[in-house]
């Protein structure tokens, strides 16, 4: 009890003494709690999004082969399906047809592909609903909506319209926003792509342990080919999005940088008043250890609240209003952006790392200085 | 009640310990009533044979990064500065960088 009662003295002398410099405090927690938010929104974004993906594209094709001419991908000639297929070990080859058409109406680009289901369906298409938002023309714009017309311009400058018939559902926008479903026929009368060549192929094979010695197979049957296996699919998301790369590490590296400084000051000295309070403590018969407790419980007070409250506020900045201060650098020059809210992916070790990086540093760094202080004699500390 | 400044300080410990648990506790029951949505989109997936998640449309390498090759970011010019926004963003796909013939 008495060692509790102890604890909870010096903690009131504790809060206190930072009320008495409560405008500094408050800045200093404030911009504490920013650091926390900036970095906490980053690792949630980051790790919830992989999640995501690593979860939907679970069922990716298992390998898709595309052919590359002077170092682009172009397309692939049908002829190369008969001898893909012949390697043991591939259970079906069939082409894909899709690639990318810019509408000068709306400035947008759509992801256009041919669907199977649509072959029999000359003339209709099915779209992604971030589609049914940028196509709409008029005053107003209006969504596009079922049994609506979208014009299309073709290789030649002629217009193909198309009906819609379907809309692809909303929750579902995450992979298909910009996503226009045609039928080949259609695919292949707007881009011109004759119909002995596909944008790309898609295998299964029997025993997935065998897709490298596969991959291997077909770029030795034909060297222009380069297969991406479903394994490289999953990895890419987990890599674009790495705390290493890109724009995260900016973003990253600035709070880090920022955090780095507040610690900094904190460990290089204590300011004069706080010197003077230290001195005239140990004068009227506080123990160093007392000291060094009471700067604990300063840094634990201040660090804690900034901590709870930037994760807290990073949470709902990520997962409740859908990262909206990330939206402008998320959509870039992009004319569809999916609204989607992502599914909240978090665990004990992303907050452990959070409490790691930045609790205990500041803590420590509070501490340090005092050290030094608090074992002078108070009679030259009070008169510095 | 609450005279000291401590009890108001624990207080307020706790609130932020209690925030966290309910983070994960509103995280436990999103996902569980999301799942039916993420068996919906892997469906779509699997269906129309998607390689990639729409989130950046604006290049075609940034729209499907697992589909790009190292070329594509520099087909204005060979010395060309990448200059989409998302390019900035996201990393190289790790395959085109140990397969150098990709």
């Amino acid at each position: 009890m008495g060692y509790i009662n102890k604890q909870r003295n010096i903690l009131d002398f504790t809060l206190s003494s930072l009320g008495r410099r409560k405008g500094k405090n408050l800045a200093l927690v404030a911009v504490y709690t920013f650091v926390i938010f900036l970095l906490a929104s980053v690792l949630f974004f980051t790790h919830s999004i992989k999640k995501e993906a690593s979860l939907i594209l679970q069922d990716a094709p298992e390998m898709t082969v595309q052919r590359l001419v002077a170092g682009r991908q172009d397309l692939i000639p049908k002829r190369y399906i008969d001898s893909i297929r012949k390697i043991r070990g591939v259970q079906s080859v069939a082409p894909r047809l899709w690639g990318y058409y810019y509408d000068a109406l709306s400035g947008t680009n759509f992801t256009l592909m041919a669907n199977k289901d649509l072959k029999d369906r000359v003339g209709e298409i099915i779209i992604g609903s971030g589609v049914s938002w940028r196509s709409g023309t008029g005053k107003g714009k209006k969504a596009t909506r079922k049994n609506d017309i979208i014009p299309f311009k073709t290789y030649d400058g002629s217009v193909l319209t198309l009906k819609v018939k379907g809309i692809l559902s909303f929750s579902s926008e995450l992979v298909t926003a910009d996503l226009i479903l045609v039928s080949e026929t259609d695919f292949r009368k707007i881009f011109a792509i004759p119909h002995d060549h596909a944008t790309d192929l898609m295998l299964q094979v029997r025993n997935p342990k065998e897709l490298a010695t596969i991959a291997a197979k077909i770029t030795q049957r034909h060297p222009d080919t380069r297969p991406i296996l479903r394994e490289e699919i999953l990895r890419t998301y987990n890599a674009v999005f790495d705390w290493r790369g890109g724009m995260i590490i900016v973003v990253l590296s600035g709070a880090v940088f920022a955090f780095i400084i507040l610690a900094w000051d904190k460990a290089t000295g204590l300011s004069g008043e706080e010197k003077r309070e230290i001195g005239i403590l140990k004068a009227i018969g506080w123990e160093t250890s007392d000291i060094l407790l009471m700067k604990f419980w300063e840094g634990a007070a201040v660090s804690l609240s900034a901590f709870f409250m930037g994760t807290f506020l990073a949470y709902l900045h990520i997962f409740l209003s859908s990262s909206i201060l990330f939206e402008p650098v998320l959509k870039g020059w992009s004319v569809i952006y999916p609204h989607f809210r992502l599914t909240p992916y978090i665990d004990a070790y992303q907050i452990a790392t959070l409490f790691f990086l930045t609790v205990i540093p500041y803590t420590v760094a509070t501490i340090v200085p005092s050290w030094r202080s608090a074992t002078v004699d108070p009679d030259s500390v009070m008169r510095m | 009640m609450f005279e000291r400044k401590s009890d108001i300080f624990l207080i307020y410990l706790t609130v932020g310990v209690s925030l966290i648990c309910l983070m994960f506790l509103d995280a436990a029951v999103s996902q569980r009533l999301d799942r039916e949505a993420v068996r919906e989109r892997r469906e779509i997936v699997r269906v129309l044979t998607l390689t990639d998640l729409c989130l950046f449309t604006e290049a075609r390498y940034t729209r499907h990064p697992t589909m790009a090759d190292l070329n594509t970011p520099f087909q204005d010019h060979p010395v060309s500065l990448e200059h989409f926004p998302s390019g900035a963003i996201m990393a190289v796909p790790p395959h085109l960088k140990t397969q150098t013939q990709r």
